[in-house]
């Protein structure tokens, strides 16, 4: 099997986060591999092990598009266990919002095709920096494959994926054909951690670097210019200032109550 | 006038108030129209003449419950192209949104999700990294497709009523090729509680909770609210993983958010952060959530909560 998981690098919600520059972007300093991403690593890589791993011809690829930094979380994706890295970077890409980074998207995933086809496209159920869960759907809908997202259970069968998602009020199970796109939640799996086995071993593992002229994408069609939404202002929000604090005395229940009678919030 | 649509999907026996919400934020931009996919009742059809809509469009086939997103985004498109909206609006959910992605790229058009607010000219208004920043946002596109949050505005009926024609639109023929199919369905036992991502009032327990969300549940009952989690507490498996709120769960704009046992971490704040007012309750005075709270109680949330819940029950008679 060929699976493609994209993978990104965002800024840590650990900490506090900025928008900066004249499109608004996300200031990326602080940035690790998404956390929502983990899962989907995990879900190819058990399909992989499944189908014997590597050395059956599996291949895991780590995807990410993004700046130079963004190569860090291929490289903690191939010490978890990838079996190779491809990274998309262009200077003409950055500021693209979601139909932008789908229409990238899509033309690195028919290039990394074009010898062996992909089966899968892995993803998180949304970054956590943009959080639109947008990109899914809309490289589903690029490529004119089956979407399945937010899967909380996952498994492949003779060219057919089926999985498990839960809304709330029903839950389903849906079923599509290969080759698919298919997000995952953080309840499918547990990431695994990279060991130090899979640190040495990706050091050896190659990342493929690509531009906007290797995947036959114009630089007008990403990035600001390729965008189709444009962040026209951006403002901190002012700080919650804390309000009344008070120490339980017996009455504190009654007390709460009246502060939302006072606020018509009964 | 600029032609506006509104996507309604499976309105049931009656709209919900979030559709209302959509009905009046639609007539502020333009003549409205609907596009509802399955039953279309007649009192039903009734309230969106009541609320202004124009034209009311359905589609030619009634299967699209039976996929995901794709020929719902298929036939929205359709309907778009035959009514010449400039605006699409849907609701804020997950599926809502996914057919505003797919949309979008059917038709070319930017896309905002998670909107607070529009103005006139199609300028929307949003928060984002966990509400730390507003930014106003607009598409550069011939159409703006719009997913908007719930209780925004307060739904209102339009001066002037009309009685809206009924149109069927041809759902095109490749829809479906390239969809996931639903292969069976299982209904959730109905809380009775309001959905989490539209409730009006939140209340959140955590880790402070210590696996017993019944005063969590009593306290949600008598305001009428939903029941909502941080992931400490979905994860320790005390209440199911659709009550959490937060960057990875649910994000959630209530009038109202009380918190109880939950600390307040970065992350955890990320999901009330939008909240119009913020009550928590928290036995260590040093957890960050007072920093955000509007009313914040140090104290046993197993004394606080039931005694707010017996008195909210009494003053309720």
């Amino acid at each position: 099997m060929k699976i493609v998981v994209l993978v990104k690098h965002v800024p840590d919600a650990q900490f506090d986060r900025h928008l900066s520059g004249e499109g608004h972007t996300t200031d990326r300093d602080e940035s690790i591999l998404s956390e929502l991403d983990e899962y989907a690593l995990e879900a190819a890589l058990q399909l992989a092990e499944a189908r014997g791993g590597a050395k059956a011809g599996n291949k895991v690829i780590a995807l990410s598009m993004g700046p130079a930094g963004a190569v860090n979380a291929i490289k903690k994706s191939l010490q978890i266990g990838a079996t190779e890295g491809v990274h998309l970077t262009d200077g003409a890409l950055a500021g693209s919002d979601a139909a932008a980074t789908s229409l990238a998207l899509a033309a690195a995933v028919r290039h990394l095709g074009a010898d062996t086809p992909v089966d899968l496209v892995l993803t998180g159920m949304a970054s956590t920096d943009g959080e639109t869960s947008l990109v899914p759907a809309q490289l589903a809908e690029r490529l004119g494959l089956p979407q399945v997202t937010f899967a909380s259970s996952l498994e492949v069968d003779g060219g057919r994926v089926s999985a498990r998602r839960d809304a709330d009020t029903h839950s389903e199970t849906v079923e599509a054909s290969l080759p698919a796109v298919v997000s995952v939640t953080d309840q499918i799996n547990e990431p695994r951690y990279p060991n130090f086995k899979g640190i040495i071993a990706a050091k050896r593992k190659s990342i493929t670097t690509l531009s906007l002229a290797d995947i036959g994408v114009d630089s007008s069609q990403v990035g600001h210019a390729g965008s189709w939404t444009r962040v026209t202002a951006a403002e901190e929000r002012p700080p919650r200032t804390a309000g009344t604090i008070i120490t339980d005395e017996g009455d504190a229940g009654i007390k709460l109550v009246d502060f939302l009678a006072a606020q018509k919030l009964l | 006038m600029a032609n506006v649509l509104v996507f309604i999907d499976n309105p049931g026996q009656a709209l919900k108030k979030s559709s209302l919400e959509l009905l009046t934020i639609a007539r502020s931009l333009g003549e409205p129209a609907v596009a509802v996919n399955g039953e279309l009742s007649d009192d039903v059809a009734g309230t969106l003449g009541a609320y202004g809509a124009v034209t009311v469009f359905r589609p030619s086939a009634a299967d699209l419950d039976d996929y995901l997103v794709a020929p719902k985004a298929a036939f929205l498109a359709a309907v778009a192209d035959k009514s010449g909206a400039t605006t699409v609006l849907l609701e804020n959910s997950p599926e809502g949104k996914e057919i505003a992605a797919r949309l979008g790229i059917r038709l070319s058009a930017g896309v905002i999700t998670d909107v607070v607010a529009v103005d006139a000219d199609g300028t929307a208004h949003k928060s984002v990294l966990a509400g730390s920043y507003t930014t106003t946002a607009k598409a550069t596109t011939a159409v703006t497709v719009l997913s908007v949050k719930a209780n925004m505005v307060d739904p209102e009926p339009a001066t002037a009523p009309g009685a809206p024609e009924t149109l069927t639109v041809d759902v095109p023929a490749d829809a479906t090729a390239a969809a996931a199919r639903i292969t069976s369905r299982e209904q959730k036992v109905a809380s009775g509680r309001p959905d989490l991502t539209d409730a009006r009032i939140v209340v959140a327990g955590g880790r402070g909770l210590d696996g017993d969300f019944g005063p969590v549940e009593e306290l949600a009952d008598a305001l009428g609210a939903a029941v909502g989690a941080s992931r400490a507490a979905t994860d320790a498996g005390w209440i199911n993983h659709d009550a959490q709120v937060g960057q990875t769960g649910k994000t959630v704009s209530p009038q109202l958010y009380i918190s109880a046992g939950i600390s307040g971490a970065i992350q955890q704040k990320a999901g009330m952060q939008t909240a119009k007012v913020i009550v928590a309750v928290n036995k260590d005075a040093e957890s960050p959530v007072f920093e955000i709270a509007d009313f914040g109680i140090i104290g046993d949330l197993f004394q606080v909560l039931p005694q707010a819940t017996e008195e909210i029950k009494k003053r309720k008679g």
